[in-house]
């Protein structure tokens, strides 16, 4: 099987999200490209089970699938929190754990 | 308490080659240990009873240190009753501490030697204490000083009753201490409470080297008992003898005041006057003679230690009897004398079994007649109003002819007139001298004539000339007048020792009494007859007397000091500049050698240290600034942190 355009594909994702991670404000957009740089390594974990002919790549896949379910769960709840006491969603804004 | 110390038990031949068997105290011997535990209740008693024994603590006191004197009388009485073989008692009361290779016990011996000693002490002691009854009558402390007094007591019996080194130095110790809590006792004044500070430092000098010698005791006898190192003093080689008795003439010189370490003796004078009379003229300075006559067993067998007595010695006499000449303080003057008396005493130890009972001799005799006079000085500052500058007295022998008299006594017994105790004890020294050496016996006899100068230039300045008691500035004229019959008792019965003491020498009873501890001396003529010998040292007494009577018994005394005298006077005055010797010698390089080890603790220790802890911090502040707070640089720096990690995995990997 070809994998490369997979991977490709994987690697644009993730570089995507990881530009998106760096240069966006708003915290809902944040999680958005978190979550896109998740699915990005589960492409490339399936990717490269199906190469190799095992599970273990499509099994760490389920976990990352669990793992950001939980999440996007505590992760919202914590925006919404912080949305309601400072009437925005920017990171920028929430910086006062500092020296 | 009757069991016998394995070291007892051993047959002892001495130094001199007769047999002395010490043998177990029994009867009245085993009271021994009540001699030191009386004074030694005293003190515990009066120092923890408090203010509730203030009224009658100085009777107590005085009565712990009479009790000492009669059991201390009663066994020297039944010592004279025992053979002369058996008049060696020992006491065994309990292992101090035993180990493998070393058993020390609390052991006392009582001898010849200890039971002079012991009526010394106790005798003065007791004399001093009913002194003080009236010397410190209006001193809202005097309990506390009663019960200092009887620790000293207790400490001095300890020193001389003791049958080992480690019993020595407890009791060397425990006078120490006593000293510096007595010398300081007028702790309110700065001066009495730097000399205080001074004794105590300088003795620590003499005490290392003490300690010093009793630990090569150890090492080389494996004892540090008198009988196992005098039975094994053969054993040991020259040189380790000779640097066990040089370290013992260090803890000497410390403790007796002795040239170079006797700079502590005149400052010393600030403690009340009869603590003077008793410590540091009567008893504890002359410890360190007893030191090294008890240790006659080392010294028989060190040669070059001997000869180096000798030359402290000799040192000493001159250079206390200098400072005494040209002291106005009364104390410092009869305190120059002490140390000169006792350079006389060390001259007899140094001198061998020749001298050693000579030297004991003198000791008890000074003893008598030096207490005397400290107390005599005492009761003239009490009439003076504590003045003692001697220029302030004049004429006092009419308003106080007991003090007088007392002290005439004492002052004819110092300067050696003939038929005085000091005469006896100090005439039998030179001569010993001028037999082991001419150069040394000139010198004790040009001390005898300065001993004489500064004597009668003290006595003229204070009970003769014209009166110079009103101070013309503030116009204060004291009331001098003679002292309470409680101070009188003991000047008389003193001045009548001081009279008398020469009677131990009779039929040289004084020379067989000590014949069992110090060893018999054969007889050598001295090189001019003993007769002729004793006309000269009475002649060059005159001429010092003459001396002081023409330079200052026919001449108006000033009431201030003048200050165009000779270099000679002015560095007397300064006591011939021990002070400034120590200061620089030991003091300026000791102060440079801590404040350059202070700064390089300061700069280069602790600047290392504190260095580390500037450049971790200075680097957290660097390193905090990345804790801005913004969520997308962490993210950034977990960026880095995942591509760095990447990298270095394909590198390794590649």
């Amino acid at each position: 099987m070809e994998t490369e355009p997979y991977i490709l594909l994987s690697a644009i994702l993730f570089t995507i999200g990881a530009v998106g991670v760096l240069v966006r404000r708003n915290a809902i957009v944040v999680f958005m490209c978190v979550e896109l740089m998740l699915n990005a390594s589960n492409l490339a974990l399936v990717t490269f089970a199906k190469a190799n002919g095992n599970l273990e790549g499509q099994v760490a896949a389920f976990f990352v699938m669990v793992v950001a379910a939980a999440e996007v769960v505590v992760g919202l709840a914590i925006i919404m929190t912080i949305f309601r006491t400072r009437r925005s969603a920017s990171v920028d804004d929430a910086s006062l754990l500092r020296f | 308490m009757t069991e016998l110390h394995p070291a007892v038990t051993t047959l002892i031949t001495s130094a001199h080659g007769e047999t002395v068997v010490p043998s177990v105290a029994e009867g009245i011997y085993s009271l021994g240990w009540l001699i030191i535990a009386l004074p030694l209740a005293g003190a515990a008693l009066l120092l923890v009873g408090g203010r509730r024994t203030d009224r009658w603590g100085h009777l107590l006191g005085t009565a712990t240190a009479v009790g000492s004197f009669v059991i201390g009388l009663v066994m020297f009485i039944s010592l004279l009753g025992e053979d002369e073989g058996a008049r060696s008692q020992t006491q065994h009361l309990w292992t101090w501490f035993a180990t493998d290779s070393l058993d020390v016990g609390f052991d006392l011996l009582y001898d010849p030697l200890s039971s002079l000693f012991v009526l010394l002490i106790t005798g003065v002691g007791s004399l001093i204490h009913i002194y003080s009854i009236g010397y410190m009558a209006h001193d809202e402390r005097r309990r506390r000083f009663f019960a200092y007094l009887n620790l000293f007591i207790a400490a001095m019996l300890m020193l001389v009753l003791a049958g080992n080194y480690l019993g020595i130095f407890l009791g060397w110790e425990g006078v120490g201490l006593a000293s510096y809590l007595l010398i300081g006792f007028w702790q309110h004044k700065p001066s009495a409470a730097a000399a205080a500070k001074k004794a105590f430092v300088m003795n620590r000098v003499g005490d290392v080297g003490m300690s010093l010698a009793i630990y090569l005791m150890v090492v080389t006898f494996g004892s540090t008992a008198f009988t196992v190192i005098s039975a094994n003093n053969h054993g040991a080689s020259e040189a380790t003898m000779n640097a066990i008795g040089l370290l013992l003439l260090l803890g000497a010189c410390g403790k007796s005041a002795q040239v170079p370490l006797q700079g502590w003796l005149l400052d010393a004078m600030e403690g009340p006057t009869p603590v003077s009379a008793l410590i540091h003229a009567a008893t504890m300075v002359t410890a360190g003679v007893y030191l090294i006559i008890r240790s006659n067993f080392i010294f028989e067998n060190a040669p070059v230690a001997q000869t180096v007595v000798v030359i402290v010695a000799v040192v000493t006499l001159l250079w206390g009897a200098v400072i005494g000449c040209a002291k106005d303080d009364i104390k410092k003057a009869l305190a120059g004398s002490t140390m000169s008396q006792i350079g006389y005493m060390m001259l007899g130890a140094g001198l061998g079994v020749a001298g050693y009972a000579f030297a004991i001799f003198h000791l008890i005799t000074h003893g008598f007649f030096k207490a005397n006079m400290f107390l005599g000085a005492g009761s003239v500052m009490h009439g003076m109003d504590d003045d003692v500058n001697m220029r302030h007295y004049g004429a006092l022998n009419k308003v106080m002819p007991i003090t007088f008299l007392t002290f005439a006594m004492g002052y004819l017994a110092i300067i050696g007139f003939p038929g005085f105790s000091g005469f006896w004890s100090k005439d039998k020294l030179i001569e010993t001298a001028f037999v082991e050496n001419t150069w040394v016996g000139l010198a004790a006899l040009l001390g005898a004539g300065i001993t004489a100068f500064y004597m009668t230039r003290l006595m003229l300045m204070t009970f003769f000339t014209q009166k110079r008691w009103k101070d013309p500035e503030t116009g204060h004229e004291p009331h001098p007048h003679e002292s309470p019959a409680v101070m009188t008792v003991p000047l008389i019965v003193l001045g009548a020792l001081s009279v008398v003491g020469g009677i131990m020498l009779a039929g040289n009873w004084i020379v067989d009494f000590l014949a069992p501890v110090v060893g018999h001396a054969e007889h050598h003529e001295p090189p001019i007859p003993a007769l002729a010998l004793t006309a000269i040292i009475v002649a060059v007494v005159a001429v010092g007397v003459a001396i002081a009577w023409f330079t200052v018994g026919r001449q108006e005394v000033p009431r201030v000091a003048p200050q165009d005298v000779s270099p000679l006077t002015k560095a007397a005055r300064a006591d011939l500049y021990g002070d400034a010797i120590n200061d620089t010698l030991v003091v300026a390089p000791t102060m440079s050698l801590a404040r350059t080890l202070d700064s390089l603790d300061r700069h280069v220790i602790d600047g290392a240290v504190e260095g580390q802890g500037n450049a971790t911090s200075g680097l957290a502040e660097l390193l905090r600034k990345t804790q801005n707070g913004y969520v997308r640089s962490y993210a950034l720096s977990v960026l880095a942190g995942a591509v760095i990690l990447a990298l270095a995995l394909l590198a390794v990997n590649w």
